[in-house]
């Protein structure tokens, strides 16, 4: 197992070194220039400038040079903001939106278990129609609808009950996160509900079930040790690229209920052309999904025996 | 008898009659395509969601001949209406107002400003509202909100101060629009300081013109044609405008353009090199498989949305400006690889098929091989991946317009059309709900189709039922 983590983690490390090049070459072929005129007053301004960024270089070695940066995890200054680095921005920044991620993450896996469970339990009665029909509007509407009609109906709510129930926007206290963690999590909950459904129907005509009916065990405990262990199985192998969706659907949720996070972050940068910003966001966040898929991978090992991890 | 003895005749080799009773076939054998259209025609969600989708097309590419408005005219008239089938003005000449003034000021009573009235019919050119004054005041400040001011005593926007006590009336003839206002009246203390509370009320100003400005619009001849309190009929607006007073059911038509020209060319796009670089993996196999699906690997693990945004800002184009050509490309370069991942899986699942052997042993070609044989007997999985692929990518498309990284103002899409209505979302929600539901029908119809499709072109679920 160790060694199966550790060759994960080695082409985790390839990949992220992909990602870093791909990203160091979609910015340098971006024409124009990132010390854009208007900023600089004379030239030897503009040469000091140059040198601090290492723009006086060749590529090559700019590129060498912004590798090694990146190793020691260091990714450079703010072209926008003066005097303010990277490293602080997303330190500042990414707490915020992985709260609001892992949230998220945690309404969408076990709303999803749960909800697809039910459906699988009440197949074609109505717990799963009305179910089910949720669940196609939830992957049929767009997050930043469902994000602003849940903003207006707590709007119209808290005018109605001349007080305010829930905050409308703005970050904080657990209060602020509750609502934009639904919908981020929204999409990703009817996904996995559709998911537990298909594949809590399979499990309960497998022979197992049937044999531990036969055993005469009580219903609930076949339930929970039997049906529910195995069903969820295939919704544990799709949370790590679940992950990725929810961390860049961020932005949305993060625009829209404005939220301090680092997809809205981002945003701006890319509004700026503040581009160690985005290369280093850009970076960060690759390492991050990687790691993350790994990290799930690996659970996977752990949670079903029957997975050998090679 | 001997075999020597036996002569072969010639009615030996004649065809042996059909007896009848033996193996005949009764029902009309029906082909792939046949049997996989029946299947789908016995699915009510399916088809009414094929249904749909002919609709969006329709309203998308033919309705813009029908409706002839053109989506950039503003008419300033009609700024963020609602849906309405009609509207009309009625002639009106602007008249001046001498205000309303009081000599004496009360020194006991209520401080507030109470008993505020209207001064005249309100209508677009001026609402006038007057007020008794209230004891002890300097001046007022007069707001006015578009919305309930309660209960965050959200006053909105400062329409006067007033500095003069003895001025008890106002004229307001700032942008006004035929909507309901809260005005608000708030009373100066000594110190010219707001009094905590306020007194409110609600207009709602009648929409007129004055001849010479419906004339200039081209609503009638002349300025002389029409007498005052004449009603003249406005451009109509079924799905209502917008915030610069443009015409949603134009905009919504010239947007599906847009959208559902990403929506279904990009993925054409790159599910055909999928095809190509799939099968070419598939087929060739070996180090050049490894080498072509670790490439493919790569392009999964980058962080998609990010990367879109990345390749817009790569190819030069700035915030706020379109570039739908550019999103295709990204979309292309980023999103193969999974359906050349699902047909490398399908087409080595063929190879080692029988008749594939025996095509070979025929001396089919490669290029024969995969044409004849292989994207046929996958192109039941492909559709299906096609049709799940087209709400995706309208998705992405409406995701990227409305964080203002895709289609920009002032080119419609559903999107950018969204992504302007969030900001009038309070006031005027049918400006966001319209594109709203077009991006949400759009999106339902493909997936419920696309699970449809699954069901009847799955070979797999053949026979079941």
């Amino acid at each position: 197992v160790v060694v199966y983590i550790l060759k994960r983690l080695a082409q985790g490390a390839v990949t992220v070194w992909f990602i870093a090049t791909a990203t160091f070459v979609a910015m340098h072929t971006v024409p124009g220039d990132p010390l854009r005129a208007e900023r600089l007053a004379n030239a030897q301004i503009r040469a000091n400038l140059e040198a601090r960024y290492g723009l006086d270089k060749p590529v090559l070695e700019q590129y060498t040079i912004y590798l090694a940066n990146m190793l020691r995890g260091d990714f450079g200054l703010s072209y926008v903001q003066q005097n303010r680095r990277v490293n602080d921005i997303i330190r500042e920044h990414f707490p915020v939106s992985a709260t609001l991620g892992i949230l998220a993450m945690a309404f969408a896996t076990v709303g999803g278990v749960l909800w697809g469970a039910l459906t699988a339990l009440y197949r074609n009665r109505l717990p799963d129609v009305v179910i089910m029909f949720l669940v196609i509007l939830g992957i049929s509407v767009p997050s930043f609808v469902v994000a602003a009609v849940s903003q207006l109906v707590l709007v119209k709510v808290n005018a109605a009950l001349g007080t305010s129930v829930l905050p409308v926007a703005g970050w904080g206290t657990v209060w602020h996160m509750l609502v934009p963690a639904l919908v981020l999590g929204l999409s990703t909950m009817a996904y996995l509900t559709r998911l537990m459904r298909s594949s809590m129907l399979e499990i309960t005509t497998s022979d197992f079930v049937r044999t531990a009916r036969a055993k005469g065990l009580p219903p609930t405990r076949i339930f929970m040790n039997h049906q529910l262990r195995n069903a969820i199985l295939p919704v544990i192998t799709v949370l790590g690229p679940q992950i990725a969706l929810i961390t860049t659907g961020g932005f949305v949720v993060e625009l829209v209920f404005a939220i301090p996070g680092l997809g809205r972050y981002f945003v701006e940068a890319v509004h700026q052309l503040d581009y160690t910003v985005i290369m280093g966001t850009t970076t960060f966040y690759g390492a991050f999904l990687v790691f993350m898929v790994i990290v799930v991978d690996a659970l996977y090992g752990f949670i079903d025996p029957r997975v050998a991890l090679e | 008898m001997n075999a020597a003895e036996w002569q072969p005749r010639a009615e030996d080799f004649a065809r042996a009659e059909s007896r009848g009773g033996g193996q005949r076939i009764v029902r009309p054998s029906i082909s792939y395509w046949q049997d996989a259209w029946q299947r789908l025609k016995r699915n009510p969600r399916a088809m009414i969601s094929l249904g749909l989708i002919v609709a969006l097309a329709l309203f998308a590419v033919a309705g813009p001949w029908v409706w002839r408005v053109d989506p950039a005219e503003q008419d300033l008239e009609q700024i963020s209406r609602a849906p309405s089938l009609s509207g009309s003005a009625t002639i009106a000449e602007p008249s001046t107002w001498a205000g309303v003034t009081v000599e004496e000021l009360p020194t006991a009573g209520s401080p507030l400003a109470t008993g505020l009235r209207l001064a005249g019919a309100p209508t677009t050119h001026s609402v006038r509202i007057a007020w008794n004054p209230a004891a002890g005041a300097t001046g007022y400040h007069v707001y006015r909100n578009v919305a309930n001011p309660e209960p965050d005593r959200a006053l909105g926007l400062p329409i006067a101060e007033i500095a003069d006590p003895h001025r008890v009336g106002l004229e307001d003839r700032f942008d006004l629009q035929p909507v309901k206002y809260w005005y608000s009246v708030v009373a100066l203390d000594a110190n010219g300081q707001e009094a905590d509370d306020y007194a409110g009320f609600t207009v709602e100003p009648k929409l007129v013109l004055s001849a010479e400005q419906a004339a200039t619009r081209g609503l009638i001849d002349s300025a002389s044609s029409v007498q005052i309190g004449d009603e003249v009929a406005l451009p109509s607006h079924p799905l209502g405008t917008d915030y610069l007073g443009r015409d949603m059911l134009s905009r919504l038509m010239h947007g599906g353009r847009v959208s559902l020209f990403i929506g279904v060319v990009a993925p054409l796009l790159f599910v055909f090199f999928g095809i190509v670089y799939g099968s070419t993996a598939g087929f060739v196999g070996g180090r050049t498989d490894q080498l072509l699906m670790r490439v493919a690997d790569f392009v999964v693990a980058l962080p998609f949305l990010l990367f879109m945004i990345l390749f817009r800002i790569a190819f030069g184009i700035g915030p706020g400006e379109s570039g739908v050509f550019p999103m295709l490309v990204a979309l292309v370069l980023l999103s193969w690889p999974s359906t050349a991942r699902l047909v490398r899986g399908q087409v080595l699942q063929i190879r080692n098929e029988g008749y594939i052997g025996a095509s070979r042993l025929l001396g089919a070609k490669p290029g024969y091989l995969i044409f004849r044989h292989m994207i046929p007997n996958t192109i039941g999985v492909i559709l299906v991946t096609l049709t799940f692929e087209v709400p995706r990518v309208i998705f992405i498309e409406a995701f990227l317009s409305f964080i203002g990284m895709g289609v920009a103002p002032p080119t419609p899409s559903w999107g950018s059309m969204s992504n302007e209505g969030i900001k009038t979302m309070l006031a005027h929600p049918h400006e966001l709900m319209f594109p709203a539901l077009f991006i949400s029908v759009a999106v339902l119809a493909f997936n419920l189709l696309g699970d449809g499709l699954r069901d009847a072109l799955d070979v797999r679920l053949r026979g079941r039922e």
